[in-house]
């Protein structure tokens, strides 16, 4: 079954257009590679699917539902989880206060005035951040925290929500490569043990080709080729994106 | 409406807009390349028609017209290199409320130099008569006027599009760092543009001085409207500005010219919402860039086991004090209880919720005029009256939340200020319902509580219950969200988290609590005015909370508490008080940015 389904999607700022009628499709439990050079359109991809931007034209749906209109957090409310480019975590709040506030969220627990807020020392919330190895660092605000374990915090905030769709932008972007495998590894083993589809973009090629079932490749706003790792690497427009003219042909 | 009226009264709007126009020009240029929201452009206004008087009976109406504007523009630059220099890297909050006490400042300047009364300006030579236009009478020089704002746009343009400094300007005003590493001189770009935006400032208020007398309450009605033309136009689009002043102004004429004089506040509040709801940046704003992340606040930590001791011996201390102590002291304790919960309320709002508010006094002051009301008007037993007084603040703060919580940063900020003004307005002109500027009086507790130990027992039993409420709440599941909404507002949205409704409930819950400190305060005095909802109250309350450190959560009280002693001890001693709290906020800025309680911490 699909899990996600994106047709004819297409969005331009101001005359550039940075997404131009795309297709492609999410199978649940599958890893999906979008990779690009930059300036390629896949964060615009992302923003459209999660629901910060709104599409000019096209179609997405969730699960054969059709999810336009919907804000961002109605999404996540329907499994839809996403981590961002740059880590975003509640900077304020402990390791365990920022899982334990995406797990009240998804048990619709958050607006509750006069009661404790209890949970962060949660089984659920000590689980989380042990399947994302943070488990040692719980207590400790996120502001102290390095960069690479945010990434791995915000990984945890994304599973709170119990998601079936991630949409993860660079997830191992400014991480030291020795960790960005480890990270990379974490998310597939996660995705395939709980049948989340994964729809990520990566710069690390390595990374890509290691993990990923399928790759679509984006280019000016445009899908320009789609398949399998292997099928991906073959193909000659995507060399030329990549590698330019010359070296496709040599 | 015969159709000659329709045309005199569109014609009085454009006159209107011109003046209104050249302060929002000023701010918005200002803020393009500052990105410092002027509170005190109003002040400018002001002084500037205050000098143009003043100078008009010594040099004579047109040479004093320049004149002013230019020693207002000296002015802007004096301020701009003793002041805002020093805070351009700071928080938005701090830059704000350092304007803020530049507007104390120059109101007690004028105050001290022309005196409280109203100033009465010449009228303009050579331009002293009117027009006969469709039959009616037109002033000739409110023709000037409607001639001189697309005069000044057109030159604004020009200096803009077409000299080197005008490109570095819009050049600063697209991207601050890329024009300073191509080497533009910041320091005295900044400089100019601020001497530039207070130049008009003074020029649309020497302008004025023929139609309205220049006095001491024009600096906050200017910056209001100001803020609303900002706000309806897109903050930094000059022909945004023009567009909305033209608005403004006309919908303004347009009610007095049918006599409904009272609507044009209303008018002011339905335009700016009907925008806001279409396009939340403005008629021809754009989508503020939002700031870096990466400034995460400290997380609140949960009360120690010594502030819980420390609070329980102070409670205890207050509730045996009238055994010991009477009169004054109570007095004076009763008033420190009840800023006490107005801080910690504007607190929840600005600490945990991240959100400015310039205003809060609106929520203070409404809960007050609806306790008096109801005891007044509607014959209802105190005791219901106090409880029943905060839920309009409440509502209050519901509809104008609404609006505030759409927006970020520094325009909801100004919308706080803008709504605040509206509400003041309301109260001060519906003499019928209010009593106007005179207020309210008899407004006394029930026969039981009226001891002054007996009123001070409720106000410790009912602001003590508050805060702690307040303070729970920061704890709850609820505060937890409202700190993730601040924190990151992307990732909360992405985690399910409904950031405009949770910000939107906060804000109301801290308009409710600042009614129940307002009514108690009602029912103290015995009477009401205006200034219970004043732009001082708003700015004591801001002061409070810094002074305390808004990142703690016990400060804002202690904030209060010192406060209310000091101004209390202050006001029999210092004629000019509102400049002392200008002298206090800017020491605090730029001295001690994190608050008193950042000095005991520092210490530990």
């Amino acid at each position: 079954m699909n899990m996600l389904a994106v047709k004819g999607l297409s969005k331009s700022f101001g005359g550039v257009r940075a997404v131009e009628r795309v297709n492609f499709s999410v199978a649940a439990g599958e890893l999906l590679a979008m990779i690009g050079p930059n300036g390629a359109g896949k964060t615009t991809c992302f923003n459209l699917i999660n629901g910060q931007l709104r599409p000019d034209a096209g179609e997405i749906y969730f699960e054969d539902r059709k999810i336009q209109g919907l804000p961002p957090r109605e999404r996540c409310r329907l499994g839809l989880g996403r981590t961002f480019q740059v880590a975003a975590t509640f900077g304020s709040m402990t390791a365990s206060e920022n899982v334990a506030v995406a797990r009240l969220s998804r048990e619709r627990k958050l607006g509750s005035l006069f009661t404790s807020f209890r949970g962060s020392s949660g089984k659920e919330t000590r689980a989380l951040l042990a399947q994302v190895g943070m488990e040692s660092q719980a207590d400790r605000p996120c502001a102290e925290l390095a960069y690479g374990d945010l990434k791995r915090i915000e990984f945890a905030l994304a599973l709170a929500a119990r998601p079936r769709l991630l949409l993860m932008d660079e997830p191992t972007a400014g991480m030291a490569s020795a960790e960005r495998g480890e990270l990379m590894r974490l998310v597939a083993d996660i995705a395939r043990r709980e049948n989340i589809a994964v729809l990520f973009t990566e710069h690390d090629m390595d990374v890509v080709f290691r993990h990923a079932d399928r790759v679509i490749v984006l280019a000016d706003g445009e899908l320009i080729a789609q398949g399998t790792p292997a099928e991906v690497r073959a193909d000659a427009q995507v060399r030329r994106v990549y590698l330019g003219e010359e070296a496709a042909h040599a | 409406m015969s159709s000659s009226s329709v045309l005199i009264q569109f014609l009085n709007g454009l006159a209107g807009a011109s003046s209104l126009f050249m302060v929002a020009a000023g701010l918005s240029l200002i803020f393009g390349v500052t990105r410092v929201v002027n509170f005190a452009h109003g002040s400018l206004y002001m002084l500037g028609m205050y000098l143009a008087v003043w100078l008009a009976e010594r040099v004579g109406f047109w040479a004093a017209v320049p004149l002013a504007a230019v020693a207002v523009g000296v002015i802007g630059a004096l301020a701009e290199i003793s002041v805002l220099r020093r805070i351009y890297k700071a928080p938005e909050l701090l830059q704000l409320l350092a304007t803020f006490a530049l507007l104390l400042l120059i109101k007690d300047f004028a105050l001290w130099a022309w005196g409280p009364e109203d100033m009465l300006g010449p009228r303009a030579p050579g331009f002293t008569g009117a027009v006969e236009i469709a039959g009616g009478a037109f002033p000739q020089y409110d023709l000037l006027l409607i001639i001189l704002g697309p005069v000044v746009l057109g030159f604004l343009y020009l200096v803009l599009k077409k000299t080197r400094w005008g490109i570095l300007v819009r050049a600063a005003t697209e991207d601050r760092e890329m024009a300073g590493a191509l080497g533009v001189n910041q320091r005295w770009l900044f400089t100019g543009v601020f001497a530039l935006g207070a130049l008009l400032a003074g020029l649309g208020g020497a302008l004025q001085i023929p139609r309205e007398p220049a006095s001491l309450n024009i600096d906050l009605s200017v910056i209001s409207d100001a803020f609303v033309v900002v706000v309806i136009g897109g903050l930094g689009s000059i022909p945004g500005a023009f567009l909305a002043a033209l608005l403004i102004a006309e919908a303004k004429a347009f009610c007095i010219g049918l006599g409904y004089s009272q609507a044009t506040l209303v008018i002011e509040f339905v335009i700016m919402a009907a925008v806001l709801v279409v396009r939340p940046w403005g008629l021809l704003g754009r989508m503020p860039v939002l700031a870096r992340p990466g400034t995460a606040e400290p997380p609140f930590a949960r009360p120690s086991l010594r502030l819980r001791w420390t609070l329980a011996i102070v409670a205890a201390a207050l509730a045996l004090l009238p055994v010991v102590s009477g009169g004054y002291t109570l007095v004076l304790l009763t008033d420190m209880l009840i800023f006490a919960l107005f801080a910690a309320s504007l607190h929840f709002i600005m600490g945990p919720g991240g959100m400015y508010s310039f205003g809060h006094a609106a929520y203070f002051g409404l809960g007050a005029y609806a306790a008096g009301m109801l005891v007044l008007r509607e014959k209802f037993p105190m005791e219901l009256a106090l409880a029943l007084a905060p839920f309009a603040a409440g509502f209050a703060a519901l509809v104008f939340g609404w609006f505030c919580v759409r927006l970020s940063g520094v325009y909801s900020a100004m919308l706080t200020l803008a709504f605040a003004q509206i509400a003041w307005s309301a109260v001060f002109q519906w003499d019928a319902l209010t009593g106007g500027s005179n207020g309210m009086v008899g407004v006394w507790p029930a026969p039981w509580l009226s001891s002054k130990p007996a009123y001070y027992f409720l106000t410790l039993l009912v602001c003590a219950s508050g805060i702690i409420f307040l303070w729970r709440m920061i704890y709850s599941p609820f505060g937890h969200a409202l700190r993730a909404a601040r924190d990151s507002p992307l990732r909360a949205e992405a985690s399910g988290i409904d950031v405009r409704a949770t910000q939107w409930e906060a804000f109301a819950i801290a308009g409710l609590a600042a009614g129940v400190a307002g009514a108690l305060y009602a029912f103290s005095k015995g009477s009401i005015s205006p200034e219970a909802l004043g732009i001082q109250r708003s700015v004591d309350g801001l002061v409070m909370v810094m002074l305390g450190g808004i990142q703690t959560l016990s400060g804002p009280v202690w904030g209060a508490a010192l406060f209310t002693w000091l101004q209390d001890a202050a006001a029999r001693n210092v004629d000019y008080w509102r400049a002392a709290t200008g002298i206090v906020i800017l020491a605090l800025v730029l001295v001690l940015p994190r608050g008193v309680g950042s000095l005991l911490q520092a210490r530990q």
